[in-house]
């Protein structure tokens, strides 16, 4: 199995991520991603101060010297929580892209083959799930069931497998009709062969896609709400989580509000850029 | 068209029953006795006797179905209960609140429009031009940079360094611009991309070269036939903008102190006040679903094909 893997859908992908740097902006994006996700990586080995370690007597200092970015309210290396904070942010935002595109990819694939009932029944739960407004759902649930890290991830789990569920059945309802799957069926293939090895490749480059420009809104949607207090709680130095600590004292500190935005808005460009660049690679149109 | 309503009208019931079922059921599941919560909270000295007398009282011995129905039935009279923190009723406490949120909403609404219209215009107009690269640039970092962080940068910029405008609050105009522009520009990138595809669509369609072959102007073309067949999808964009507004409005009145739905919402939370933040989700969703029944109405009446029936069942 790993080695016909390796031939259907890893090979031919290496090849393609090749002509992504042709595009300049493209390869702009994959540059900004890997130096994040390498310090990410590396975190521990880049950073001489401790993130955690308060030093109320070096609170607030302007960038300089020990600490290149300066520190904040509590005397925090203000450095060493945004290289820390990368760990954070790519983390929870792969976790939850990884565990919605494996739910929203199986539901459609399930729902758009077997059809019938199944699929009346797993479309009918798609639609009431679609139709509450996304943030009330995270309103809702951080509002009974407490605020907390683990309560994010599952408000953002329910909402995103959505969206992946209804293009994969969208692209498994045209694609089952062709002769291909006709053909491989007469061959006596199963449900799940013809699934596995005719009607996923079809459906992997569309996923990708969407997962890289849904993983920018993801880390968007973390941050903000982190910032409100309802995504990770201190003193874990998420970046939307470290403008909450700094938004009372930024007047004085303005390293506290730039840093950790521009750190956001780097990663979630490059994401975007990225995205946009596999879509017209691999030739995606507005699915 | 009466057909469409009639579907329209039976769904928007379905989503308000759904938007029940999860509050309710979120409300089962919170953490923590609701009794003991409300007995504490005045803060006497709590018996057993007392505790099952209050139990009995509020039904909480009832099998669940009958416990949904009969809090349906207050909800339906818009009966939410009453605030566990501020002790006055939770219907009172939204309606005291929703004038801030509605003043908040459209101020975004006209800040998005008034960025969005000529960007997307001047783009669809000129594509592969400056102004059309310029537009690129500006969505990617729209759809790249936390609401609350451009909320961030403006106040350090136009309130603590220029001191053009108050850091929060809520008053006259002067307190009104920073909130809503934070609020509209994210979405002004969007929407100025959205209208230029659907120009650039409508651009390539048939009756536009028949009206250039006619001998009109390029604006006049522009004008008068591209923009009013773009103008009518960008409508339904409308719709879901007001989902976006209120999402957004939640971060912008946190951030601004804004006394409106989203900062009390927010509030709430940290306090636990499960019937506030109960009374908050099914006023905002019923708001929401509402405005996207009007604005389908509206596209099914602007679009010939569909309030004359042809166009299938939208």
């Amino acid at each position: 199995m790993s080695v016909s893997m390796a031939e259907e859908y890893v090979r031919p992908a290496v090849r393609r991520a090749g002509r992504l740097f042709r595009d300049p902006t493209t390869a702009a994006g994959v540059g900004i991603l890997t130096i994040i996700v390498l310090v990410a990586l590396l975190g521990p080995l880049l950073v001489k101060n401790d993130p955690f370690a308060a030093n109320m007597a070096e609170r607030l200092l302007p960038p300089g010297g020990k600490y290149p970015l300066g520190t904040d309210h509590l005397g925090r290396c203000l450095f060493s929580r945004l290289v820390t904070g990368a760990r954070t942010t790519l983390g929870i935002s792969a976790l939850v892209i990884a565990i919605v595109m494996l739910i929203g990819t199986a539901v459609g694939l399930i729902s758009g083959y077997l059809g019938g009932r199944v699929d009346t029944f797993l479309m009918r739960t798609v639609d009431g799930m679609s139709v509450l407004p996304d943030f009330l759902l995270v309103i809702a649930i951080s509002g009974f069931l407490g605020h907390s890290l683990n309560n994010l991830i599952l408000s953002l789990v329910l909402i995103n497998w959505i969206g992946y569920a209804r293009m994969v059945r969208g692209i498994v309802l045209s694609e089952r009709e062709k002769e291909y799957v006709l053909a491989a069926r007469v061959a006596g293939c199963g449900t799940w062969i013809v699934l596995r090895r005719h009607l996923l490749p079809q459906i992997i480059s569309p996923v990708l896609v969407y997962a890289t420009l849904d993983i920018g809104k993801t880390i968007l949607v973390i941050s903000s709400l982190s910032y409100l207090g309802l995504g990770t709680q201190p003193p874990s130095p998420e970046w939307g989580a470290m403008l909450n600590d700094g938004r009372a004292y930024f007047q004085t500190a303005p390293q506290l509000m730039l840093y950790p935005g521009l750190a956001i808005m780097l990663v979630v460009i490059s994401f975007n850029l990225i995205g946009e660049g596999l879509r017209d690679l691999l030739d995606v149109r507005g699915r | 068209m009466l057909g469409i309503v009639r579907t329209r009208l039976l769904q928007l019931i379905v989503v308000l029953w759904v938007l029940s079922i999860v509050t309710f059921s979120l409300m089962k599941l919170a953490p923590g006795d609701p009794v003991l919560t409300l007995l504490r909270a005045d803060e006497m000295s709590v018996t057993q006797a007392d505790e099952a007398a209050l139990r009995e009282e509020l039904g909480f011995n009832r099998p669940v179905h009958v416990q949904y129905l009969e809090w349906l039935g207050r909800v339906l009279r818009l009966d939410f209960g009453e605030s566990l923190i501020k002790g006055k009723p939770v219907l009172s406490e939204l309606l005291e609140r929703l004038p801030a949120t509605i003043e908040l909403t459209l101020g975004g609404l006209a800040v998005m429009l008034i960025i969005a219209f000529p960007l997307g215009l001047l783009a669809a107009r000129y594509p592969g031009r400056l102004p059309d690269h310029l537009g690129r640039m500006f969505a990617l970092i729209g759809a790249s940079v936390p609401v609350f962080w451009i909320g961030l940068l403006l106040i350090y910029a136009f309130a603590f360094k220029l001191q053009w405008f108050p850091t929060m609050g809520r008053g006259g105009l002067r307190e009104l611009i920073l909130p809503s522009v934070t609020l509209g520009s994210g979405l002004a990138a969007v929407h100025a991309r959205l209208l230029r595809s659907g120009l650039l669509d409508s651009l390539s369609q048939e009756y536009i070269r028949a009206a250039r072959a006619r001998g009109l102007s390029e604006w006049r073309v522009f004008f008068r036939h591209a923009l009013r067949a773009a103008l009518i999808p960008a409508l339904t964009m409308f719709g879901m903008t007001l989902g976006s507004l209120l999402a957004g409005s939640v971060v912008v009145e946190t951030l601004f102190s804004w006394p409106g739905l989203g900062s009390m919402a927010v509030d709430a939370i940290f306090q636990r006040d499960y019937p506030l933040i109960q009374g908050y989700l099914l006023m905002t969703g019923a708001f929401v679903t509402a405005v996207n029944l009007a604005v389908d109405l509206a596209y099914g009446m602007l679009d010939p094909r569909i309030r004359l029936g042809k166009g299938g069942s939208g």
